[in-house]
């Protein structure tokens, strides 16, 4: 009887030792975030002001925001987010609405997961490779297809979730009215999962907005205010990466600025992206 | 307006007539769709069916051209340095003598690094998120936990070397020299210069990265296993531990691989984070907390700068290294993820 106890006692024990330890990874997991957004609020709030986004970046030393790396950056991911879009819901459609038979569907979907975690510096050196040697000078619009090759696979991915959570019966019943497959598959699947799709382009959006690798050696940076994308083009990501390793004071704090820029901005967009389409993702 | 009711009144659809009398050779008066506009629909459908075809075959066609481009820039270096470039130690930009060993060495070393620390804390989480966590709590923590994947990699990089690192020199590797140091064989590993910079802290803040993909698959995965199997081993008196240990994990093994794998695919093509605080030092040393160099920030650091041709093609080829090898890990995750769905499929 005794043994019996005892080992019941020793299980219990386990158990709760377990249990222990799967709580501390967990808050070792809230704790690292937590830890991140302290001191992103606690060393970039001080930078945060309204030359921030009025200003070009600076020479070392003197006064500066980081205007031009804001717009830099709004313009190549508006312009990655123009080519991502198109491509990759019409590639999530074929997945989901014409991928029942055939080779095509299966394998582009394995290496769409591929592509989704690729390594992203890989994808930088391919469009200098292909463009930026090719034309001899850095520029915003390979930045922004680099940014675009990003965010394809997001599209495609979330595309083909959403539109394969449209109940088969509403494909039906469009069909038995006697519309044509395109019409079916625009007008009443995309139109039903019109707020999904639109979360595969802001998860898009957010991937790419933090993308520093990619950009290195397409955009590159400039100091000045440059609405040419036709030329090399500051961008967030690189001006922090810069001036977080250069020695200067000034352009330290501003790197400072621009993480918790960019950070709060992807964490929100993530937040409202997940919380409304909670489960489906 | 006129118009209209008399077409009305002919009994004939609006819109229809023209094409439906021009139609009407033989005979028929039934008012179904016209062949012409049938012809014109099943175009219509064809074409659409092909664009979108075309755009699903373009992402396979971008695969082909980011393995044909570094296949192609990466010629050179191949050439010149043969099948022994993943194996040389060389890296001289002066000499053009160029070989990938160190900065294989740093990916493969920080990433095993970065597993090792990440899946038992992911495996807690995902234990946690499954079994313990009170319902109303999942949701949000869940969105937590994959906030930390979303923190782009800059952040963590800028993070790590100027918070992370001072308080890892200062308080944890002197603790690690003292106790692990005086091990015998792994000893050197955690012996030397104590700045807080170098392989194993970048390996850690690659855990701190790869947690949430690891986590979020393995929470996915501990979520299918059916209710009917873990609620018999309660029945039979086990242990939330025992349930997890001895049902959950077996029925799951595969996904779980696949889950480390992809967490592996990750750290294996981190850059920014890496860059920040493995130091940029092209040497190996057996010792972790010396400053090394890994694939990704290698090129991060050189290739917009590098001046020759050879060392361009050189670096290449150290993406094509890295791209091949992800490409197998991510591949590999991909079927043991997709072996579980499958024999899922079977079991109910």
């Amino acid at each position: 009887m005794s043994d019996t106890t005892a080992l019941y006692r020793k299980r219990v024990r386990t158990n709760r030792i377990a249990l222990m330890c799967s709580l501390l990874a967990m808050l070792i997991g809230m704790s690292f975030l937590a830890w991140i957004m302290i001191v992103l609020l606690y060393k970039g709030f001080g930078a945060l002001s309204l030359s921030l986004f009025t200003q070009s970046t600076p020479a070392p030393g003197s006064d500066g925001g980081l205007f031009n790396a804001i717009l830099g950056s709004l313009m190549m991911v508006g312009v990655s987010t123009f080519i991502a879009t198109p491509i990759g819901i019409l590639a999530g459609v074929y997945l989901s609405e014409f991928g029942r038979k055939g080779w095509l569907a299966p394998t582009t979907r394995f290496i769409n997961d591929i592509l989704l975690s690729a390594p992203s510096i890989v994808i930088g050196v391919f469009i200098y490779a292909v463009y930026v040697a090719q034309v001899q000078h850095f520029s915003g619009w390979a930045g922004s297809l680099a940014l675009a090759l990003i965010a394809i696979p997001v599209v495609v991915r979330t595309t083909e979730n959403m539109l394969n959570l449209v109940p088969g019966s509403l494909r039906e019943a469009a069909s038995a009215l006697g519309a044509p497959r395109w019409k079916v598959v625009l007008h009443v699947v995309l139109r039903s999962a019109r707020a999904g799709v639109l979360t595969g382009i802001l998860l898009a959006i957010a991937r790419v907005s933090g993308e520093t690798a990619p950009l290195l050696f397409t955009a590159l940076n400039n100091q000045f205010t440059s609405y040419d994308l036709n030329g090399p083009m500051a961008n967030l990501p690189v001006v922090i990466f810069q001036f977080a390793m250069s020695p200067y004071e000034n352009w330290n704090s501003l790197a400072w600025g621009g993480a918790i820029l960019i950070t709060f901005g992807v964490l929100c967009l993530n937040i409202v992206v997940r919380t409304m389409f909670r489960k489906k993702i | 307006m006129s118009s209209q009711s008399t077409a009305l009144g002919s009994g004939v659809v609006p819109g229809r007539g023209a094409l439906g009398l021009a139609n009407a050779d033989s005979g028929s008066r039934l008012p179904e769709p016209p062949r012409d506009r049938m012809r014109v629909q099943r175009l219509q459908d064809a074409l659409f069916h092909q664009v979108t075809r075309f755009f699903a075959f373009s992402v396979l066609a971008i695969l082909a051209a980011i393995i044909a481009s570094l296949l192609y820039g990466a010629w050179p270096a191949l050439l010149e340095f043969g099948a022994g470039f993943p194996f040389s130690a060389d890296w001289n930009p002066v000499t053009d003598k160029f070989g990938g060993l160190i900065s294989v060495y740093g990916t493969l070393s920080t990433s095993v690094i970065a597993l090792v620390v990440a899946i038992p804390v992911s495996f807690g989480i995902a234990i946690f998120l499954t079994e313990l966590c009170p319902p109303v709590l999942r949701g949000p923590l869940g969105i937590a936990v994959e906030l930390l994947a979303a923190v782009p990699s800059i952040i963590y990089g800028m993070w790590g070397l100027f918070v992370f690192a001072p308080l890892f020199a200062d308080y944890v590797q002197p603790v690690l020299s003292m106790t692990l140091g005086n091990l015998p064989f792994v000893g050197t590993l955690f012996q030397g210069p104590q700045n807080g910079i170098g392989i194993l802290s970048a390996g850690l803040i690659l855990s701190v990265m790869v947690i949430p993909f690891i986590a979020s698959v393995m929470r996915d995965v501990f979520e299918v296993v059916p209710g009917i199997l873990k609620e018999s081993a309660y029945g039979l008196g086990a242990t939330t531990w025992e349930v997890v240990w001895n049902i959950v994990l077996p029925y799951t093994r595969v996904g779980v691989i696949g889950g480390v794998m992809l967490g592996l695919g990750r750290a294996l093509g981190e850059t920014m984070a890496v860059t920040f605080v493995i130091g940029n030092a092209h040497r190996i040393s057996p010792s972790l907390y010396e400053a090394g160099n890994s694939i990704a920030s290698t090129l991060a650091n050189e290739f917009a700068e590098a001046a020759s041709d050879l060392h361009v093609s050189s670096l290449i080829a150290l993406g094509l290294i890295l791209f091949f090898v992800t490409f197998v890990v991510l591949a590999l995750s991909k079927i043991l993820l997709m072996r579980l769905g499958r024999s899922e499929g079977e079991k109910t």
